[in-house]
């Protein structure tokens, strides 16, 4: 065996980066957390600690005692998230199976206008303009779900899982003289249930995600999505009093500071729950969008 | 069935791009993007003669340009690292912490700075004061030096993750025989990693670079605006095109502004892709991305 002094060495400084640098990946988690079991009284004199001094539950108590505004923008983004990665999902997978068939004419073309949308666009203003003036879809759902739904890198993710299907399988449909529509729904997709799954994920992570849409297009605090309620009250005095009038406590006595934290830790909780479980789509998502460059 | 796709794209993207004219006149509201006067590089002129156009573009470009090197260069060292790993449960527990923040939104982040950086109850200023030392205001104009480093920390915390995936997997593709030929030539692992591993995801590095230097003038929005909020104090340093845009666009009102800042983003960023490409292409046909 050869010497291991290197890698010894190797391991040491290895294991030590990656290991503080994990740390580092969860910090601030921990420190939303610990903020909010907190006691207020605590934060308010002492601070945020990495451990709460005292440890009490009255934040999440306030959040489900009186859940209404907690509960609405969670169906709102639930409703969007699901519609949206789902519509998208099939729009997506649709028009890759278009783009990956040799015999499609206007294939490069096509393509090209896809992928040239990824190098320029009209930018914030144009869209902004069209879609309030134009499009008429201010305080609508729609805002919320259709800039979304196409998503370029997911696109061409989507082709190449669709190019690994066989081509005679297409070709066995047209045989039997099906149309498009029976071979891609009946014979194609059922082949790419993992490839659905992960961009079905990644969908439904940007929507799960989303504020800006909702910051841009919506007013109406009952069509507030989830991120958006958040940063409302984390930002503006005003949610936080429409707080204290659902549940009757007055705004002095309201913990804010741990109520802050425990929106947050609400707010993202459902992604960090699941995480363990849908991690695998995403890292072949990555892998194969990135091989293909 | 190309219909729906084409449609929304259509709708969304190419026809906003018609909305570019704006940046060469003067909106008014009532008449609409395409009834309003021409007033020619006006709005252009006082973009660049406020000074602001200059300031954001180089905030831009800079902040872009640290973040670049540093996520990625922190996510090639773990790469690498990981592929060397014998010890499996930590390898994959380690990518999973890593890998988590990508899945965490701004708006988390927002209340993570709120929870270390606020005057009062931060735990930085909770840990300082604890020390016997003066508070810190991040929010005064003369630290906002330090959201720079605030900056390029979560834009790593955030990427390193994802980015590490794409380069493990170019990892991954190399052939293990030239590890066993340096082997037998008497490499040690740090020769090997110079040697075998590094060139073999050059053109990987190259491609993401390519990718990145197309948008060299565009900020990730969200991250600026969560992280540095709406403090006037801290534009200086930290504003970009983007949230310069966000903030004309929605809190002043000042389209004509806006639409110069974003005509010129959106161009500028295409004329760069362009040209690095076309040289790329010159150089070394395999590395070009059309």
């Amino acid at each position: 065996m050869k010497t291991t002094k290197d890698v010894c060495v190797f391991n040491i400084l290895g294991y030590t980066l990656i290991g503080l640098w994990c740390l580092v990946c969860i910090f601030p988690i921990i420190l939303l957390i610990s903020g909010s079991l907190s006691v207020e009284s605590d934060i308010s004199q002492f601070g945020f600690s990495i451990i709460p001094r005292h440890f009490t539950g009255a934040a999440y108590n306030l959040i489900f005692k009186a859940p209404g505004e907690l509960m609405q923008a969670y169906g709102v983004t639930i409703f969007i998230t699901v519609v949206g990665a789902g519509l998208g999902l099939i729009i997506t997978a649709m028009t890759a199976y278009v783009i990956s068939r040799k015999d499609f004419r206007y294939r490069n073309p096509i393509t090209f206008f896809f992928y040239f949308t990824t190098l320029f666009n009209g930018g914030l203003l144009s869209t902004y303009i069209f879609v309030i003036r134009y499009l008429r879809l201010k305080n609508s759902l729609l805002a919320l779900i259709l800039p979304l739904l196409i998503n370029v890198f997911y696109l061409l993710i989507m082709r190449s899982f669709v190019s690994s299907v066989p081509e005679s399988i297409v070709e066995s449909g047209k045989i039997e003289g099906c149309s498009d529509y029976t071979i891609f729904f009946r014979l194609v997709l059922p082949l790419l249930k993992p490839a659905l799954a992960t961009i079905g994920l990644f969908l439904a992570l940007d929507y799960w995600n989303d504020w800006y849409n909702a910051m841009l297009y919506i007013t109406d605090h009952k069509l507030y999505p989830l991120q958006y309620m958040l940063y409302n009250l984390l930002s503006a005095t005003d949610a936080m009093s429409r707080v204290a009038t659902n549940t009757g406590i007055p705004m002095g006595s309201l913990p804010s500071q741990s109520l802050k934290m425990a929106m947050a830790v609400v707010a993202t909780g459902p992604i960090i729950l699941i995480y363990p479980w849908v991690q695998k789509y995403f890292i072949k998502g990555i892998t194969v969008g990135s091989v293909k460059g | 069935m190309l219909l729906p796709a084409v449609l929304i794209v259509l709708v969304f993207i190419y026809i906003p791009m018609t909305g570019l004219v704006l940046a060469f006149k003067n909106y008014q509201y009532n008449l609409g993007v395409f009834a309003s006067p021409w007033v020619g590089f006006d709005n252009f002129r006082y973009f660049f003669e406020s000074g602001t156009g200059l300031k954001i573009t180089w905030n831009t470009v800079f902040f872009n340009v640290i973040n670049l090197l540093t996520s990625q260069g922190l996510a090639i060292i773990i790469a690498i690292i990981f592929n060397e790993m014998r010890a499996r449960y930590f390898k994959k527990l380690s990518q999973s912490v890593i890998f988590l923040p990508y899945f965490i939104s701004w708006i988390i982040v927002g209340a993570f700075i709120y929870n270390i950086f606020d005057y009062n109850s931060g735990m930085l200023n909770a840990s300082i004061k604890a020390l016997g030392g003066q508070p810190l205001d991040m929010y005064n104009a003369d630290n906002a030096g330090l959201w720079v480093l605030v900056i390029m920390f979560f834009n790593s915390w955030k990427w390193v993750g994802y980015n590490s995936i794409i380069y493990i997997a170019a990892i991954t593709g190399v052939d293990q025989e030239c590890y066993e030929a340096a082997d037998i030539d008497g490499a040690n692992i740090f020769q090997k990693i110079r040697s075998v591993t590094m060139p073999a995801i050059l053109p990987t590095i190259v491609v993401i670079l390519l990718l990145n230097v197309g948008r060299l003038l565009r900020g990730d929005f969200q991250m600026y605006y969560q992280i540095v909020g709406n403090n006037g104090q801290l534009f200086d340093t930290t504003d970009v095109i983007d949230t310069f845009v966000f903030r004309s666009l929605i809190s002043t009102g000042d389209i004509g502004m806006t639409a110069a800042a974003t005509f010129y983003q959106s161009v500028f960023c295409f004329v760069t892709i362009m040209v690095v490409n076309r040289i790329v292409k010159k150089t070394n046909p395999d590395y070009a991305l059309f």
